[in-house]
């Protein structure tokens, strides 16, 4: 409660400051629009939908990049995890691409795969990828090596072993990964949407530029903000809350 | 269900120390009333051995010192139904063996083989209870009892029952539905026996599971064990460094050496059963092994503070 009702005040303060600079006209209304303006903006955009579609889209596009960046992400850190052939040599190399901002990838995705769906997708798995494979290869390390034995023993192999046991046991260990992973692909979708048209967020958040209406500019901000915020909390809290429950405490 | 794997083999000599009778409560049919067991090796000479272990070695190489030889030469056979005990100090590869009858690893040279054929690599037949247990924190502790026997593609139906009826004979079908770190490790102990038990193995390879327990727990768990091995009727080989426990459980005790591990002795338990551990004729035949085993364990001692010095 007292944690609550401090977080209510700190947010009424900070649009109560915000209020009073816009009354003040400091700066003018088109480059400093008051917390009403930004409302009536976000209540605009629902109106017409066009939230609503930015949303859906983005929303769309990050589910289907992360789930494969998550696939193939688990598929390479368990291999490099597993064989040291595969850490030796595909393990230097992710480590090193982990360097290049995942916006770097856009005018190779363009070139690629012209201004299209494909080229965004691209874009979110790039940005994904390399957090998911590193933290499962670090999971598949960090893991007693007990709970494979136990499984090969009661007669886990192959795939089962992988679905049934590696996965579940690695779980605690790459949990924050995972989440990481989530909040750069998040971001390089965010950024490869504002590149083209492309009817999601980002692009929206671009047409606030063209259109020279900074109140649009903030409400799709805070869009994105809360977004990524809902997801972490009902994702990934909740994964990590079952985790906790189970294991007992949190290994990681 | 199969009632037991027993009935195939001959009669061996009947012992007349067994105390407890290996009647049964298996769903209410009997075992088999021929399931009485050798108490010596080569007693029953012609019966193909469940387990045997032919001239097993293994050796594997260490960053300085060359090649280590973990297991030398190391042949013995364990008789269908018997209850076989290795002590040994530690590090003297008493795991490890465990590890190769389970087939979790392979031999250098040597082969193990059950029932005659020759083991390559896991299988249900053979369950090992793992000295740290390797309960999956992921499952209910019903489904860590279920585990295996998905693994084995058992009709739901099936598993149902059986899960239902090892838990009960481990006294935990209270806690099915708990998750294994909610239980204390006399408990989780009981788990590892119900979901090994579960799949139905024949043999069944203890890898010094009480050893963390306190004693009270330890003595309810061996007194259970004896039960639940007159019941169920399983070949088992239980590896420990507790002399007393070893005679208190076993049919028969290897004694091994330490580096390379070597059978230097069998010693076979002529006890009436149910055995109690704090009997005197348990502490008597315990002493007499024991005897033979400090040498080894002044060997060990010797090498650690050789390896110590060296440092």
């Amino acid at each position: 409660m007292k944690k609550l009702s401090r977080q209510i005040i700190f947010y009424s303060a900070l649009i109560g400051v915000w209020a009073l600079l816009a009354k003040l006209h400091v700066w003018p209304p088109y480059l400093f629009p008051p917390p009403w303006g930004v409302g009536e903006a976000l209540w605009a955009g629902f109106q017409d939908h066009s939230f609503w579609i930015g949303i859906a889209v983005t929303m769309k596009r990050m589910f289907i990049g992360y789930s494969l960046s998550v696939v193939l992400g688990m598929i390479l850190g368990l291999g490099v995890g597993s064989y040291k052939f595969l850490e030796d040599t595909l393990g230097g190399l992710l480590v090193s691409l982990q360097s290049l901002p995942s916006i770097c990838w856009i005018p190779l995705a363009v070139l690629w795969f012209g201004l299209t769906e494909k080229a965004i997708l691209f874009v979110v798995l790039m940005g994904s990828l390399l957090s998911v494979t590193i933290a499962m290869e670090d999971g598949r390390k960090q893991m007693p090596k007990i709970y494979a034995l136990a499984g090969r023993n009661l007669g886990a192999k192959g795939f089962r072993l992988f679905w049934s046991v590696l996965l579940p046991a690695s779980l605690p260990f790459i949990v924050s990964g995972l989440k990481q992973g989530f909040a750069f692909g998040w971001r390089s979708l965010i950024q490869a949407e504002m590149i083209f048209l492309s009817l999601g967020l980002g692009q929206l958040l671009m047409m606030g530029r063209d259109l020279n209406d900074m109140s649009q500019v903030i409400a799709v901000m805070i869009l994105i903000i809360i977004l990524g915020f809902i997801i972490d909390g009902l994702v990934f809290r909740t994964m990590e809350r079952k985790l906790q429950e189970r294991w007992g405490l949190v290994p990681a | 269900m199969s009632t037991s794997p027993h009935n195939a083999y001959p009669a061996p000599v009947p012992p007349d120390h067994r105390g407890v009778v290996r009647g049964n409560v298996l769903r209410g049919k009997p075992v088999s009333s021929v399931a009485v067991l050798p108490m010596r090796p080569g007693t029953a000479a012609n019966v193909v051995p469940k387990v045997a272990l032919d001239g097993i070695s293994l050796s594997y190489k260490t960053n300085s010192k060359g090649r280590l030889v973990a297991l030398e030469n190391i042949s013995l056979q364990v008789q269908p139904g018997e209850f076989l005990c290795i002590v040994g100090p530690s590090g003297c590869g008493k795991s490890t063996l465990l590890h190769l009858i389970a087939g979790l690893h392979q031999p250098t040279s040597g082969q193990v083989s059950v029932d005659g054929k020759v083991v390559s690599g896991p299988g249900t037949d053979r369950i090992l209870i793992f000295q740290e247990l390797g309960l999956f924190p992921w499952l209910t502790v019903g489904q860590n009892v279920e585990f295996g026997m998905k693994m084995k593609n058992i009709s739901k139906a099936e598993r149902e029952e059986k899960i239902q009826y090892y838990l009960r004979l481990v006294h935990l079908s209270k806690f099915r539905d708990s998750f294994t770190h909610q239980l204390s490790g006399g408990m989780r102990q009981r788990v590892a026996l119900a979901r090994a038990l579960a799949t139905e193995p024949d043999v069944l390879l203890m890898d010094e599971p009480f050893a963390a327990l306190d004693a009270q727990t330890r003595d309810l768990l061996h007194d259970e064990l004896e039960r639940i091995w007159a019941e169920t009727g399983r070949t088992i080989i239980f590896v420990t460094h507790n002399v007393r426990e070893a005679v208190r459980l076993g049919d028969r005790v290897a004694l091994m050496t330490f580096r390379p591990g070597r059978v230097k002795q069998e010693f076979p338990i002529h006890l009436p059963r149910p055995r109690h551990i704090e009997e005197t004729d348990v502490a008597r035949t315990a002493r007499e092994i024991l005897d033979c085993l400090r040498e080894e364990i002044n060997k060990s001692l010797e090498v650690e503070y050789a390896d110590e010095k060296a440092k």
